[in-house]
């Protein structure tokens, strides 16, 4: 790819993302929760499934920062791990997601005799509800970290390849495709350095936003039961144990839902930064 | 043997209201090192003849219905896709009238010229950048060695046009087809550019399809022109005897609105009416809706295309009366 030198499209566009103050939020919430995840094991030592009765429903303070749950588990090493699986899926989904995405989208927009197959069966899951769609796929496959990202990715890889797909059917008709093509570029050629690098940009947005949706989808499986099974520390099953306590001990179910709230709002925020300064349409109005 | 030979060539377009014919019965050849004008209004047919020869008319919606496209004897149309794309950039190269959307915005124009000389051949990275440097010095880009990281936003339309060029001629190729090359330039660059091309003609010694709409391009460049109305041609000529001695009464019309200095003239002479749609093209002579000499056997069939004198073939039924 392109170095970054100071007058390459790249480096442009990370001087403007700097500028955009909401955008520098996003990265910061999303970052804090990204260093927990990353860093779970140094700074929450404490097992997250260790049980200890004597310690149960301690309020956050002193000896357990966030404190304990119905069984003296230390919160703070729940949410924590928590964070690092939901960090996990997301970024899994993404992953499987940009790589799908891009490649049926594309097979889609450029050959036009696969478009129609490919986009009906797209349209077809599409029509699902995600979180319906999700639990049906769980329920087949089992409620295990891997068979949620598998779930989700079959949710959201249909929405991602219908936005390549539509950058991909502009791009095709542009004057450098067929200017490339009547310099004897092949179609794998032309799809690599042409097409695709200028299909970029609204990925990438999509893929930011996708990133929260995954997050948040996984949290509602495992707080309906049909995600990764307690215990698991994952956000949505430690909400799901702490709704019964909601009165005596509310930070059992309030903590982990600031953190998911807060990746969340990170993911949303850095999104609309993104596709503030990547999307030339939406500049002009600014 | 004829560089590029097209022997009535016929394409159509499928459209919402049925099958419309493009371009029909176009024959016409280009012989190595020639430079031939084709003129004519904006849809009749010069882009998708020459989209055509290149094999990049998108298929469906266009279909090609007859006729044969021979370069250096080989039937284009019958090769396959393989072997069509290794002709284009090597044998047939193309540059396009917007240069400033004909390169891609997120490389380099370096990596743009590489790009393509690795598409054909295999050479190594310092190899393909000395080729790039040299092509951009040879189209007359200052400082090209600097220049090669510049993104195409950096440059001007007329430098740009400068790079399209470079692209298309890295590999040599033995015809160009440029297709208004100009028109979206300045009239100074213009000039620049028209010259350019033809020094790199007379170095490379390729053949140059040149299709414009602007008669003064013609003169200035070409050796041959041929004039295309409504999806025919209408007239071929050595360009010197075409601009003295127009047979057809469309190409007379086309000369007659270029502005001349030595004649005092209050307005400019139009040609009435427009180019008819492809779907309502009228039976007959084509151009009879818009032709002052009409009569009503111009209606009745469409006229050949008769030669008149060695290499000038005029495509009207009362030449020998007008003339």
């Amino acid at each position: 790819m392109t170095g970054l030198d100071r007058h390459s499209p790249g480096w442009a566009t990370i001087r403007r993302l700097l500028h955009h103050k909401l955008f520098v939020l996003g990265c910061v919430l999303f970052g804090l929760i990204l260093l927990l995840a990353i860093f779970a094991p140094l700074i929450a030592p404490v097992d997250p499934n260790k049980l200890s009765m004597r310690t149960k429903f301690r309020p956050p303070g002193s000896d357990f920062i966030f404190g304990t749950d119905n069984f003296g588990r230390s919160l703070w090493s729940r949410v924590v791990w928590g964070a690092q699986l939901s960090m996990f899926i997301g970024g899994a989904v993404v992953a499987i997601n940009a790589v799908l995405g891009t490649a049926i989208g594309a097979a889609a927009g450029y050959f036009r005799l696969l478009d129609n197959g490919l986009m009906r069966i797209n349209d077809a899951l599409m029509a699902f509800p995600a979180v319906l769609l999700a639990i049906g796929v769980t329920s087949v496959l089992g409620p295990s970290v891997n068979d949620v990202i598998i779930a989700l990715s079959i949710v959201y890889t249909p929405r991602t390849a219908r936005i390549v797909r539509s950058s991909v059917i502009v791009l095709r008709e542009m004057e450098y495709v067929q200017a490339a093509r009547a310099a004897g570029a092949g179609h794998w050629r032309i799809l690599r350095r042409h097409i695709l690098p200028n299909a970029m940009a609204p990925l990438i947005v999509q893929l930011s936003f996708l990133f929260a949706y995954a997050v948040l989808t996984e949290a509602t499986l495992s707080f309906l039961g049909v995600g990764a099974v307690p215990p698991t520390p994952t956000w949505g099953n430690i909400m799901a144990e702490g709704r019964q306590y909601m009165i005596d001990a509310p930070w059992i179910i309030t903590i982990p839902g600031a953190a998911l709230m807060i990746t969340v709002l990170g993911l949303n925020l850095l999104g609309d930064g993104l596709r503030d300064v990547l999307d030339p349409r939406l500049r002009i109005q600014q | 043997m004829s560089l590029l030979e097209v022997t009535d060539l016929t394409t159509s377009f499928q459209t919402s209201g049925g099958e419309v014919t493009a371009v029909e019965n176009i024959s016409f050849s280009l012989e190595k090192g020639e430079i031939l004008g084709i003129v004519g209004e904006s849809g009749s047919g010069k882009s998708v003849t020459a989209l055509a020869i290149m094999g990049l008319l998108p298929r469906p919606p266009a279909r090609i219905l007859g006729g044969a496209i021979r370069f250096e004897g080989q039937d284009l149309l019958t090769l396959s896709d393989r072997s069509m794309q290794r002709l284009r950039g090597p044998g047939i190269a193309m540059v396009f009238q917007e240069p400033m959307t004909s390169l891609n915005p997120v490389f380099t124009i370096g990596e743009q010229i590489m790009e393509t000389i690795r598409a054909h051949e295999s050479l190594s990275q310092k190899e393909s950048f000395g080729r790039a440097v040299e092509m951009l010095e040879k189209v007359g880009i200052a400082s090209a060695a600097t220049r090669m990281t510049d993104y195409p936003h950096q440059l001007s339309g007329g430098q740009r046009q400068r790079v399209m060029l470079a692209i298309a001629l890295v590999c040599r190729p033995r015809l160009l087809i440029a297709d208004e090359p100009t028109t979206a330039l300045d009239v100074t660059i213009q000039a620049q550019i028209l010259d350019l091309l033809m020094d790199l003609r007379d170095e490379f010694g390729m053949a140059i399809m040149m299709i414009t709409h602007n008669m003064g391009v013609i003169a200035e460049t070409a050796d041959r022109v041929m004039v295309m109305y409504a999806g025919r041609v209408v007239e071929q000529a050595p360009v010197a005897r075409l601009f003295d001695h127009p047979l057809h009464p469309y190409t007379r019309g086309l000369l007659s609105c270029v502005p001349t200095l030595d004649q005092d003239q209050d307005r400019l002479i139009a040609i009435p009416g427009n180019l008819p749609e492809p779907s309502r093209r009228p039976g007959g002579c084509r151009f009879s809706a818009r032709c002052s000499h009409a009569i009503t056997a111009c209606g009745a069939g469409i006229p050949p295309l008769e030669t008149l004198e060695p290499n000038h073939a005029a495509a009207c039924i009362r030449v020998r009366e007008i003339a």
